[in-house]
């Protein structure tokens, strides 16, 4: 009895964990979400979860606020994918991965990091960026493919 | 025309062996740090090589086959490059703190203005949402403290919600005595640290 009631109090609080993690801020211009298989028109106030990939047209640019109080920004013609993310905000323990696949990025680390230095890496077509705490940009671009 | 379709296949041949390696175009860049803060900085790894950016205006460019170079930037290149996606950064959150009246339910004097302030910061910004965090002093042990920091926390978004803030837009969180504002030993008794912090954003 007692163990189906703990299996009925995780079914509940895994979704809610999975659930949002941010919430888009800012947003101009073309703008959207793929999430399952949808494609989702952004606008500012709406949430961002985990697997979430954000796309910018040519004339478009996108600000997110996380729950960890990280902040990013996409510009024009990015590609932004939200693999895994994870934040205890009571202990800050957490894990941030996201990806670039082309375009701009701008970075200003938050809590996850700071409990955690390392606990944020950025991945690029290239490279892996350990986040230790800061604030700084990426730029890829895709032409040479 | 046998030796045409041997130089198409070849040429083929050449066309899809020079397309197989990407050729990449990387770049990162440090911005300076706000007043008072540091740069912990970002590592960059590409297979077993790692490069630390540490200071302002350090960048990393990765071209060609991948080869990765550390070079100096400056703030014309991220004025040209980069000055719409900096534009396009949420504002940074805007940071509150609230005490009760030692053993009371109700918030000092200095609180109650505090409140308001948090009220007109979230009419500046776009789609605001507040987070709510109480903090416990060493006294007690760290799950009784875990629970009473969240118990702050909840009983400021009851005054949050009073004052016309939506429920829906308020985040509750405990951070126990993790997060100390004066530094001290366990088991002492320091109002300034029985506090809840709140942030705009």
């Amino acid at each position: 009895m007692r163990i189906l009631a703990l299996l009925a109090g995780l079914a509940l609080a895994i979704p809610a964990f999975a659930a949002d993690v941010g919430q888009v801020k800012t947003a101009h211009g073309a703008v959207h979400i793929e999430r399952g298989g949808q494609k989702l028109a952004v606008t500012p106030g709406m949430n961002v979860q985990q697997s979430d990939t954000i796309v910018t047209g040519a004339d478009g640019a996108v600000g997110v606020t996380f729950s960890d109080n990280s902040l990013l920004s996409a510009g024009p013609n990015t590609v932004l994918a939200i693999d895994r993310y994870a934040f205890d905000s009571t202990t800050h323990d957490g894990l941030f991965d996201a990806s670039v696949r082309k375009g701009t990025l701008a970075v200003v680390s938050g809590n996850i990091v700071k409990q955690t230095p390392g606990a944020m890496r950025i991945h690029t077509p290239a490279s892996i960026m350990g986040v230790r705490g800061t604030e700084f940009v990426v730029r890829v671009n895709d032409a040479g493919r | 025309m046998g030796a045409a379709i041997l130089a198409a296949i070849f040429a083929g041949f050449v066309f899809f062996g020079r397309e197989s390696p990407r050729a990449y175009d990387e770049t990162v860049i440090i911005l300076p740090p706000p007043p008072g803060k540091s740069i912990g900085g970002v590592v960059v790894m590409r297979g077993t090589e790692e490069h630390l950016l540490n200071t302002a205006y350090a960048s990393s460019r990765i071209g060609g086959t991948g080869d990765v170079h550390v070079v100096q930037s400056n703030p014309s290149e991220v004025h040209a490059s980069f000055s719409d996606v900096i534009a396009a950064l949420p504002p940074r959150p805007a940071k509150f703190t609230l005490y009760f009246v030692t053993g009371k339910d109700v918030l000092t004097p200095e609180s109650e203005i505090e409140l308001q302030a948090v009220l007109a910061e979230m009419k500046k910004r776009p789609s605001p949402d507040v987070l709510v965090i109480g903090h416990t002093d060493t006294q007690g042990g760290l799950e009784t403290n875990d629970a009473l920091s969240l118990q702050r926390a909840e009983r400021v978004k009851t005054f949050l919600v009073d004052i016309g803030i939506p429920p829906g837009r308020i985040t509750v969180a405990g951070r126990g005595e993790r997060e100390l504002l004066i530094p001290t030993g366990p088991n002492v008794d320091e109002p300034r640290n029985r506090r809840v912090e709140i942030n705009v954003r």
